[in-house]
């Protein structure tokens, strides 16, 4: 049985927020964005790496939230799903996966928009099979991926676009 | 002056899902995401052992565990729940014997994981084990021991009819060929596992139920029943779902165990499942061997069949004597034949119990059935399109088991994917290891007879219209990602004439919105929308005729724009406020209820019991052609492309149909090359998602899409359903592909790599042998 005793200061910064908190050595980070910051729009969906549903970032880069101990992320930056709109107005990755149907039941989606937020980043304009690549540690039940992938263009036009308007 | 306003349009109109943005940001809330300060956690204490007598269950050491505030066994309930009336033999936790591995023994609710997880190691479950069954054979065989003493020799059900003369069609027919088929034990894996949280007031003597169930009507009764609570104590609320093709469509015990123990422990408990649990839980698509024999005439007619389906029915009834049932009427439906006979066994194991998984009872049987059909359009040397268009049903008619038939489409379907697939020009010039194959398949649209007869109608409708001129939907019907509060909001505003955002919906809250049976056997868009649509022509009826009153006018004049209700020889009008305003005067906010029955030519046949079962307003059919390649060395199946055309009546919303019959297709294909659930002797070996091998986004292929629309007479706009008849078709264009390939035509499912590997070993050294 894990000693609860066994308490480490973690000092991260979890969308743009900085939070500083004594938390068990054996906590994942997953169950302390829900539990202890109430971010629940990261899902569990399995028993540990298999379905994606907890994606959040990492300093960056996508990490399985149920396979992350919260003490290793002590000075780290952590987004999450939360973190994508700006003020209630959906990022183009979620309006794709809006408008394109690309959630059905949603649960797998905050995992999908989170991994498809890092492809993104590395990759503003990636080919079908560098998406089916970059998507590929997420399962979704609903959708046989086909509006998944579209969903993922059309954000990709959409953040080339603005990028052209921006130049 | 008022500005004049026009109808909107949301109807064929491709609409996001009215929930979208919160599922896209993450503010969508699921039963497991609600977590209040002070809830304690549930835990499960399963049977380690597939069959067994319990003796004891000890649970003194873990109750006296600091931190654990209740612990309930099956002393704690003696009622059994289950789906059907007539097949309630399940205990929320065992008593007296424990017939699958996993099955629940005990509950645990503690102030933490960590003192729940060792309570649970304290609890001592002393117990005699039986002989265990696994396979339907086991279970059948002479001295096997009964599962349930009021089963003998373990079938739950045994079905049998015979329509016309199967023997003399057999006879008279120019071919007749039949084949076994294994078709393995499927699972939904929805995104969601299951979880429940009860908040039970000991001051008020109260239950309040969160749960991730497409059937809250059914957790309620069933919580009421094993509670022994009145029903009115109890408020039941379905949350957003992660999905469900029919994996909770019967309350499941982790709803009830989490409720018997808030009472426990008079506080709340949240119980969430893990995956394997949810595995356990089941409620999947049970094994399956179905022996196909079909006659056919030299043109393809179909003069007779008779067919045999064995299903591995697990420990408990769920919804198996349906099951069975459905799997032998609905061999009718899809083509124009009257001989047949068909005889079914469904057969208690000792493995978890299956469920009605999207498709119920259908895929496994017209898998057998198109392929056998297919198998034998080679040997007659006739085109799979052509061997099906001889037997295409001519609508409106009934099938020869009493089916009614108002809209059928599927030659239509045919023809589209035909050309789609480019069939007449690259079949058989495709090159060695590549091929196309055809398939196809339908499904009721909600089952016209329903499952607890109440006498109520089949679906009601509330639509609130109050001073703020808003609209809200209130129905029962359980949204769990179908899409179904868009389509009812599309078909309220299309009415109407509104635009969608004038209208809120408010669903499956047992204290607000009216009762509804659930989503299940895609009933929602027929039946709910239905009575959406005379809930909102209701209302419109009391808005034209205040209309007509305030303008001095006779209803039968008045115009009504949308927002804008005039007489016809008027120009101004009443603004969208005014009308609202005049119909609330000396009446206050307004609610209108609309309903939906079925009509009794569609409540299936009396010519054979159980023939009920299979009896639906209106049918959805799908035909489906499937591009393959093997990989010689390895048996590797890519599926390189599929075409799918669903004749769906009417698409309300084309977007969602189009999804629909994408993850439809997408399911089949699990199904067919490398979803099993696999036991060994009882233990769950399967029960992740990385042993149970649901296709991820690489080998996925792409979908393309078309909507067929017949328009259904009786359906919402001629709608009919869209979420289920697709699966079935893949199956059998995806194996027949593969003979179109290599030669070889694989049987038994999932048609793994080792699997076809076998089969085009095999046909190897026989060329080889008759060579020599």
């Amino acid at each position: 049985m894990p000693n609860p005793d066994n308490k480490n200061l973690l000092r991260c910064t979890v969308n743009g927020k900085e939070h500083e908190q004594s938390i068990p050595d054996n906590l994942l980070l997953v169950d302390y964005l829900r539990e202890y910051l109430g971010l629940t729009g990261t899902k569990i969906g399995c028993d540990g790496g298999e379905c994606g549903c907890c994606t959040v970032l990492l300093d960056g880069a996508p990490r399985h939230a149920c396979l992350t101990l919260a003490a290793v992320c002590d000075d780290a930056r952590v987004e999450t799903i939360e973190s994508l709109d700006t003020r209630g107005r959906l990022s183009a990755i979620q309006r794709g996966f809006h408008e394109k149907l690309g959630a059905q039941c949603g649960f797998c989606t905050p995992g999908m928009v989170m991994a498809a937020e890092a492809l993104l980043r590395g990759n503003p304009a990636p080919s079908e099979d560098q998406i089916r690549r970059g998507m590929a540690a997420n399962i979704c039940r609903c959708t046989g991926y086909v509006k998944i992938i579209e969903a993922v263009q059309y954000a990709a036009a959409e953040i080339g676009a603005d990028q052209e308007a921006a130049q | 002056m008022n500005e004049i306003s026009k109808p909107v349009h949301s109807i064929g109109v491709a609409k996001p899902l009215i929930d979208g943005p919160e599922k896209v940001s993450g503010k969508a809330m699921y039963s497991a995401d609600f977590i209040p300060d002070d809830c304690l956690v549930g835990r499960i204490f399963r049977s380690p052992v597939s069959h067994a007598e319990i003796i004891n269950v000890d649970i003194s050491k873990a109750a006296a565990l600091p931190g654990v505030v209740a612990v309930i066994t099956g002393d704690d309930c003696d009622e059994t729940y289950g789906i059907l009336p007539i097949a309630r033999f399940e205990y929320p936790l065992a008593r007296d014997r424990v017939r699958y591995r996993g099955e629940p023994v005990a509950c645990v609710a503690a102030v933490d994981v960590e003192s729940a997880a060792a309570a649970i190691d304290l609890i001592e479950f002393t117990y005699k084990e039986l002989p265990a069954y696994y396979t339907s054979e086991d279970a059948m065989a002479d001295g096997a021991i009964d599962l349930h003493e009021h089963r003998p020799g373990n079938i739950e059900r045994d079905v049998e009819y015979e329509l016309g003369d199967v023997d003399a069609g057999m006879e008279d027919a120019d071919l007749v060929m039949e084949q076994n088929y294994n078709c393995a034990e499927v699972c939904q894996v929805q995104s969601e596992p299951h979880a429940a949280i009860a908040e039970y007031d000991p001051e008020r003597g109260t239950m309040t139920v969160h749960a991730s169930t497409q059937v809250p009507y059914y957790v309620h009764l069933m919580l009421a029943k094993t509670l022994k609570m009145d029903k009115s104590r109890i408020h039941m609320i379905k949350p957003k779902i992660g999905g469900g093709f029919g994996c909770r469509t019967e309350c499941l015990n982790v709803e009830l165990i989490c409720a018997l123990a808030a009472r426990a422990a008079e506080g709340t408990v949240r119980l969430v499942a893990s995956r394997e649990e949810t595995f356990i839980t089941h409620r999947g698509r049970q094994e399956t061997d179905v022996w196909m024999k079909i006659g056919l005439k030299k043109d393809g007619t179909i003069a007779a069949v008779d067919f045999k389906a064995v299903m591995r029915g697990g420990g408990y009834s769920g919804y198996g004597i349906v099951t069975i049932l459905y799997a032998g009427s609905l061999i009718y439906g899809m083509y124009d034949f009257e001989a047949c006979r068909y005889r079914g066994l469904r057969v208690l194991t000792n493995t978890p119990p299956p469920g009605a998984m999207r498709g119920h009872g259908t895929v496994d049987v017209r898998y057998a059935f198109e392929s056998l059909l297919d198998e034998m359009a080679v040997e007659l040397g006739l085109d799979p399109f052509t061997v099906r268009r001889k037997n295409l049903l001519v609508a409106p008619t009934f099938t020869f088991n009493d089916l009614m038939i108002n809209s059928y489409a599927l030659g239509e379907c045919m023809d589209w994917v035909e050309e789609k697939s480019g069939w007449k020009e690259r079949k058989g010039k495709m090159g060695p290891l590549r091929g196309l194959g055809l398939g196809c398949s339908h499904y009721p649209s909600g089952a016209s007879k329903p499952v607890n007869w109440t006498g109520e109608p089949h679906a009601t409708v509330h639509l609130k219209l109050d001073w703020d001129g808003s609209i809200t939907i209130l129905t029962g019907a359980p949204e769990i990602g179908q899409g179904s509060d868009t389509v009812m909001t599309q078909c309220v505003a299309e009415v109407l004439g509104l635009d969608m955002s004038r209208l809120r919906i408010l669903s499956s809250d047992s204290k607000l919105t009216p009762k509804d049976n659930g989503s299940y056997s895609s009933r929602v868009t027929y039946m709910v929308g239905n009575a959406s649509i005379d809930a909102a022509t209701k209302l419109k009826t009391i808005l034209v005729e205040a209309a007509a009153k305030k303008l001095d006018a006779k209803p039968e004049d008045i115009e009504c724009l949308g927002e804008t209700y005039r007489a016809a020889s008027q120009d101004e009008g009443l603004s969208w406020d005014e009308v609202v305003y005049a119909a609330l005067e000396g009446e206050g906010t307004i609610t209108v209820k609309g309903n939906f029955d079925t009509i009794p030519e569609s409540w299936g046949t009396k010519k054979y019991r159980g023939g009920a079962i299979g009896g639906s307003m209106a049918y959805a059919y799908a035909a489906e052609v499937v591009e393959v390649s093997i990989d010689p060395d390895t048996a590797q199946i890519t599926v390189e492309k599929v075409w799918a055309a669903q004749d769906v009546g009417r698409a309300l919303n084309p977007l969602s149909v189009e999804g629909q019959i994408q993850g439809s297709v997408w399911m089949g294909m699990g199904q067919a090359i490398s979803e099993e659930t696999l036991y060994h002797e009882g233990l769950p070996i399967s029960a992740s998602m990385l042993d149970y091998r649901v296709p991820t986004i690489i080998e996925s292929p792409p979908i393309e899409t078309g909507i067929i629309e017949s328009i259904d007479p009786h359906g919402p706009f001629g709608a009919k359903e869209a979420g289920e008849t697709a699966l079935a078709a893949f199956i059998p264009a995806l194996t027949n592909a593969i003979a179109d390939a290599i030669g070889v035509r694989p049987l038994d499912l999932p048609v793994t790599p080792d699997r076809l590997l076998a089969l085009m070993e095999k046909k190897a050294v026989e060329t080889k042998d008759a060579a020599e």
